[in-house]
């Protein structure tokens, strides 16, 4: 038996002795999260705060502290770019001036933006259901670019913004067709 | 001859825009870049610095004293410490209908994740891969790391 073992042992080295381990994090806005870690002998369901896997030659679940992640993953950790924002801006009825509130709120963004690096907008105009579908559509896609254009003058590359118009096919508050709701007239603008 | 050769450059030439746009599949962008980090794509090694473009297939390299922050475009967020290699296998979104797929793997170091929209929607058309294991997501915060493998 004792003349296999260096044999047996170094065939476990050539196979490969990668350590790796999982370690499942407590989400930052609350969300019910969970990762489910397969290798070829078994599966380990991560589904609480610091749950974790640990593996060399076999997987293991174990708890991890909250100091051994910062030890191993303290660096990783300290350079997650910052979580994308999304702001919502109200619009004046029938076309793109934004309300006076919204004009405020617009400083906001552009504070964002300044501080941001290397700042990329998603831009999604809507309208409320008064008028013509088609119309609508026109118009969402106007209030899109009329804040794509102040986001350009705030300092985004004018290629790392997107525009687009949703119409009236995607209601902030649900209402018949020819309704004046100031909320579904819109636009929401995700920074990242 | 020459005419052969400037003919067949003409062609490269004229044809090289369609084989960019092809290649430019962006997955994301360099947020954060500390110390020595590089982005491996056909064969060429690039600096990574903040706002450098992240594509598919591209490798994501830190040195000893590197560390990285990357955003995809679905809000995933990505960041590895030093010694780390991360590879974005297959990346794909559609802002429009929210739908897409992603594969990330971590050959070695360190990898923190917080998922984005892909995972929020489609968690089963995501996956991130060591070595030995494959994760699936439910999402949202978790680490991976991989020690003494030699890529």
């Amino acid at each position: 038996m004792n003349k296999f073992q260096p044999a047996f042992l170094l065939g476990l080295l050539l196979a490969g002795c990668a350590n790796e381990r999982v370690i499942l994090l407590p989400s930052t806005d609350g969300r019910p999260s969970g990762v489910v870690v397969r290798d070829a002998q078994r599966e380990i369901v991560l589904d609480k705060p610091y749950a974790a896997s640990r593996r060399w030659l076999s997987t293991v679940a174990y708890d991890a502290s909250v100091s051994d992640v910062e030890e191993r993953f303290g660096d990783a950790l300290a350079s997650r770019p910052e979580w994308p924002s999304t702001y919502i801006l109200y619009f004046e009825s029938g076309g793109d001036q934004l309300t006076a509130e919204s004009r405020q709120a617009l400083q906001k963004v552009r504070e964002e933006i300044a501080r941001r690096a290397a700042c990329e907008a998603m831009v999604i105009g809507h309208t409320d259901t008064v008028g013509a579908s088609s119309e609508n559509d026109r118009l969402s896609k106007v209030r899109a670019e009329a804040i794509r254009e102040e986001l350009v003058a705030a300092g985004v590359a004018a290629d790392k913004i997107e525009a687009i118009g949703r119409g009236e096919g995607d209601l902030l508050v649900p209402t018949a067709d020819e309704v004046d709701e100031p909320q579904n007239r819109r636009v929401e603008i995700s920074l990242r | 001859m020459i005419r052969t050769y400037r003919l067949l450059a003409c062609a490269i030439f004229a044809a090289w825009p369609s084989f960019s746009a092809l290649a430019a599949d962006v997955a994301g962008m360099v947020k954060t870049s500390k110390g020595e980090v590089s982005i491996e794509r056909d064969g060429q090694k690039l600096l990574a610095v903040v706002g450098t473009p992240v594509l598919v297939a591209d490798r994501i390299r830190t040195g000893s004293g590197g560390a990285v922050g990357i955003t995809l475009r679905d809000n995933t967020l990505l960041s590895a410490g030093p010694n780390s290699l991360i590879v974005i296998d297959k990346f794909a979104f559609d802002n429009k209908t929210q739908a897409g797929n992603m594969s990330v793997g971590i050959r070695k170091g360190t990898l923190s994740v917080a998922t984005g929209k892909i995972a929020k929607r489609t968690p089963e058309s995501v996956d991130f891969h060591t070595p030995t294991s494959v994760l699936g997501v439910r999402g949202t915060e978790f680490v991976i790391e991989v020690a003494g493998n030699d890529e």
